[in-house]
C-alpha cells in the first residue's frame, strides 16, 4: 500500500491503484478484448439453478473480486472459466476463445488456485511444482529453475524436499499459489487464496498478488475477507443466489450503499426507545442485529452530533467498509 | 494425446518414492502361486495336454497376474487419486484433456502389469520353465492385458460412488476371469455352454495366446485373439474417458 493521502476519496482499504482506471488514459493494451467476457452465464446442478444469468468482463491487468455468501455461485463461475464446469447457456469468451471449443488453449494461459486443497500428497513440495509444470509441457530444467524461484517467492524454499503432509494449512495455500504461477499465466483464477492463513501469511500473499498485478497479470479472485477485496480488487461483483446484486469499485460501493462512517453500539438492550428514535433522526440508517445497533452516516451527515447521546454506552466509531456493504446487501442471516 | 505421458510420469514419480514396498508384492505374489498351485496342487494333478501342471498354468498365471495389477491400479489407485487426492481435478485445470488423463492412467496400469509380468517371467526362467525366446512375447502380451483390464477398471472407477463398489468388481470380474479363463484347466473341459461363455471373457483370449507362445507356437491362429484383445482395449479406453468426463466435468 502506498500513501492514501494522495487519493482523492479517502477510503481506508482501497489501494490507490483502484482509481487507475478512472484517472489514466486508456492505453493500447486495455483496448484489446478483455481476457474474460461473460454474458448471461447460466448453470444448474440437478435442475437447481446456481448461476443465473450473470454478466461481467475482466479487463486486462485488473483484479476483479467475486464476493458473495456461501453457495452464491462463485466457485461455479470460476470453474466455467477454467473449462471444468460446462455452462448451460450464455456466452463466455476467455482470451477471445470459447471454453467448449478451445479448452486446451485457454487452460494453457490460466493459473488456478482452487478453493479445495488439491496438492499432490504423493510428491514432495518441489515435485508438486515440477510435475505440474510438465502438464504445461515446460521442459524439466526450466521447470526446476522456476520451481526454485517460486518457492522463494512464497517463502517455502526450506521445505522443498519435504512431503506435503509436513506443511501447515497456510503453507499449503502458499504452495497452491506457487503452483498456479508455474506456467507464467496471463490470467489467475484465485478461489479464496488466503482462507486459513494467519495474518502474516495473508499479508505476504496480498503483497505477492499486488506485485503480480503490477506485472500485468489479470486476476479474478473470490474471497470472504472484505478487507482482502478492498485491498486487492479494482472492482468487485457481489453475487447472491447466482445473480449479480451489485458491482463497482470498493470505494464506490461503500459510498453508494452505506456511506462514510459507522457507529456500532454494543449494548442495544440498554437503549431507551426515545434514544433510538433520536439516533434515527441523526443517522441515515439504523440497523439492529442481535444486541448490536449500527448507525450509518453518509457524506452529508456527521456522526459527531450523535456522540454526546452515547456517552455512557459501549460503542465504537469507525469508517464504513466493504463488509458493511456486504452485510447490507446480503443480509445478516446465515446461508446454507 | 501426447499429454497422456505427463499423467503417466506423475504416477511414476509417485511410485518411485515407494517402489520397494510394491516390488515385494510383485515378487511374492507369483512365488506363492507357484508353490501352492504348482508344487502343492500340481503334485496331485496329471499332466494336462501333455504338459506338467506347473508348466501348463505358468503362462496363464502370468496373464492373470497382469490382469490383477492393472485392475488394482486403476480401481483403488485411480479412485484414490480422483477422490481422496483431487489429483484428477488439478490435472484437469491444466492443458491436459480428460481423454489424455484417462489414457495416462490406463497406460500406467498397463505399466504395472508389465512390471509384474517381467518379474513373473524371471521366476518362470528361474524355475526352469523357460521354453524358447517366444516366452519374451509374454511381456507385450501382458502390457496389452494391462491396457484392457486397466481400461475396464477405470470404467468401473468412474461409476463407483465409494471404495466398497470395488468388491463387486473384484468378485464379479477379476475373480471370475481368474478362475474360468483357462488358467487352471482347459476351457474345453467345461460344459459346452460354459466354454462358449468363457469365450466372452477377455482373459480367455489372453490365456490362449500366452499358452501358445509359451509352447513356442507363434501362428496365425493367434490373430483373432489378438484382435479381440486390441478391440476390447480400445473400446473400454474410449468408454473410460467418456465415463470419467461425465463424472468429473459437470
Ligand atoms: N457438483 C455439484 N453438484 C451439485 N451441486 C453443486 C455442485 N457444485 C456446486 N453445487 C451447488 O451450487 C451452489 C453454488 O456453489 P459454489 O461452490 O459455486 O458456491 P460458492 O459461491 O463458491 O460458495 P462458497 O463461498 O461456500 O465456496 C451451491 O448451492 C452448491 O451446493
Ligand atoms: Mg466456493
Amino acid at each position: 500500500m502506498g500513501s492514501q493521502a494522495g487519493s482523492r476519496r479517502p477510503f481506508p482499504f482501497a489501494s490507490p491503484l483502484s482509481f487507475r482506471r478512472e484517472h489514466e488514459p486508456i492505453n493500447a493494451r486495455e483496448t484489446a478484448a478483455p481476457p474474460i467476457q461473460a454474458r448471461g452465464l447460466l448453470k444448474s446442478f440437478g435442475g437447481i439453478p446456481v448461476v443465473r444469468g450473470i454478466d461481467f468482463d475482466v479487463l486486462h491487468g485488473e483484479c476483479l473480486g467475486l464476493l458473495g455468501p456461501n453457495g452464491a455461485g462463485k466457485t461455479t463461475t470460476l470453474h466455467m472459466i477454467a473449462c471444468y464446469v460446462r455452462m448451460d447457456a450464455g456466452q463466455l469468451l476467455v482470451f477471445d476463445m470459447d471454453p467448449r471449443r478451445a479448452p486446451r488453449e485457454i487452460k494453457r494461459r490460466l493459473g488456478v488456485v482452487p478453493q479445495e486443497d488439491s496438492l499432490d500428497p504423493d510428491l514432495t513440495v518441489e515435485r508438486n511444482l515440477t510435475v505440474y509444470a510438465a502438464y504445461f509441457d515446460i521442459p524439466r530444467a526450466q521447470a526446476e529453475e522456476r520451481a526454485a524461484q517460486l518457492l522463494r517467492f512464497v517463502q517455502l524454499e526450506d521445505r522443498a524436499r519435504e512431503p506435503i503432509r509436513h506443511l501447515s494449512g497456510g503453507m499449503r495455500r502458499r504452495l497452491s499459489l506457487a503452483r498456479a504461477l508455474i506456467s507464467n499465466p496471463k490470467l489467475l483464477l484465485l478461489d479464496e487464496p488466503t482462507t486459513g492463513l494467519d495474518p502474516q501469511a495473508r499479508h505476504l500473499v496480498w503483497q505477492k498478488l499486488r506485485g503480480l498485478r503490477q506485472g500485468g497479470v489479470t486476476m479474478l479472485l473470490t474471497t470472504h475477507y472484505m478487507e482482502e477485496a478492498a485491498q486487492l480488487c479494482d472492482r468487485v461483483l457481489v453475487l447472491d443466489r447466482g445473480e449479480v446484486i451489485a458491482r463497482g469499485t470498493p470505494a464506490d460501493l461503500v459510498r453508494d450503499h452505506v456511506g462514510r462512517e459507522v457507529i456500532e453500539i454494543h449494548s442495544a438492550p440498554e437503549l431507551s426507545p426515545e434514544l433510538v428514535t433520536r439516533l434515527e433522526e441523526l443517522a441515515d440508517r439504523v440497523e439492529r442485529s442481535g444486541d448490536t445497533i449500527h448507525l450509518y452516516f453518509r457524506d452529508g451527515r456527521s456522526p459527531a452530533a450523535a456522540l454526546p447521546l452515547l456517552e455512557r454506552l459501549d460503542f465504537s466509531q469507525r469508517k464504513a467498509t466493504l463488509e458493511d456493504v456486504f452485510l447490507r446487501l446480503t443480509g445478516r442471516e446465515l446461508r446454507d | 494425446m501426447l499429454a497422456a505421458r505427463r499423467v503417466w510420469q506423475r504416477n511414476f514419480e509417485s511410485w518411485k518414492r515407494f517402489y520397494r514396498a510394491s516390488l515385494v508384492g510383485n515378487v511374492l505374489d507369483p512365488v506363492l502361486y507357484f508353490v501352492a498351485m504348482g508344487y502343492g496342487l500340481g503334485a496331485f494333478v496329471r499332466p494336462i495336454q501333455g504338459e506338467p501342471y506347473l508348466s501348463f498354468i505358468a503362462p496363464g498365471l502370468l496373464a492373470g497376474v497382469a490382469m490383477n495389477s492393472a485392475a488394482f491400479e486403476n480401481t483403488i489407485g485411480s479412485f484414490t487419486r480422483m477422490e481422496e487426492q483431487k489429483t484428477f481435478k488439478s490435472i484437469l485445470m491444466t492443458p491436459v484433456s480428460i481423454t489424455e488423463l484417462a489414457l495416462g492412467e490406463i497406460l500406467w496400469g498397463a505399466s504395472k502389469s508389465l512390471l509384474a509380468a517381467t518379474i513373473f517371467l524371471a521366476i518362470i526362467a528361474a524355475t526352469g520353465l523357460w521354453h524358447s525366446p517366444l516366452d519374451l512375447l509374454l511381456l507385450p502380451l501382458a502390457f496389452l492385458v494391462g491396457l484392457l483390464f486397466g481400461a475396464m477398471a477405470l470404467c468401473w472407477t468412474a461409476l463407483s460412488p465409494s471404495y466398497d463398489f470395488f468388491n463387486y468388481f473384484f468378485t464379479l470380474v477379476v475373480s471370475v476371469m481368474f478362475l474360468f479363463s483357462g488358467i487352471f484347466f482347459p476351457v474345453e473341459s467345461l460344459p459346452d455352454w460354459a466354454s462358449a461363455a468363457a469365450w466372452l471373457l477377455p482373459l480367455t483370449h489372453a490365456v490362449d495366446m500366452a499358452r501358445a507362445l509359451h509352447r513356442g507356437e507363434l501362428t496365425s491362429a493367434l490373430v483373432p485373439d489378438l484382435l479381440w484383445l486390441l478391440t476390447a482395449a480400445a473400446l473400454f479406453s474410449w468408454l473410460a474417458a467418456r465415463l470419467l468426463e461425465r463424472r468429473l466435468v459437470r
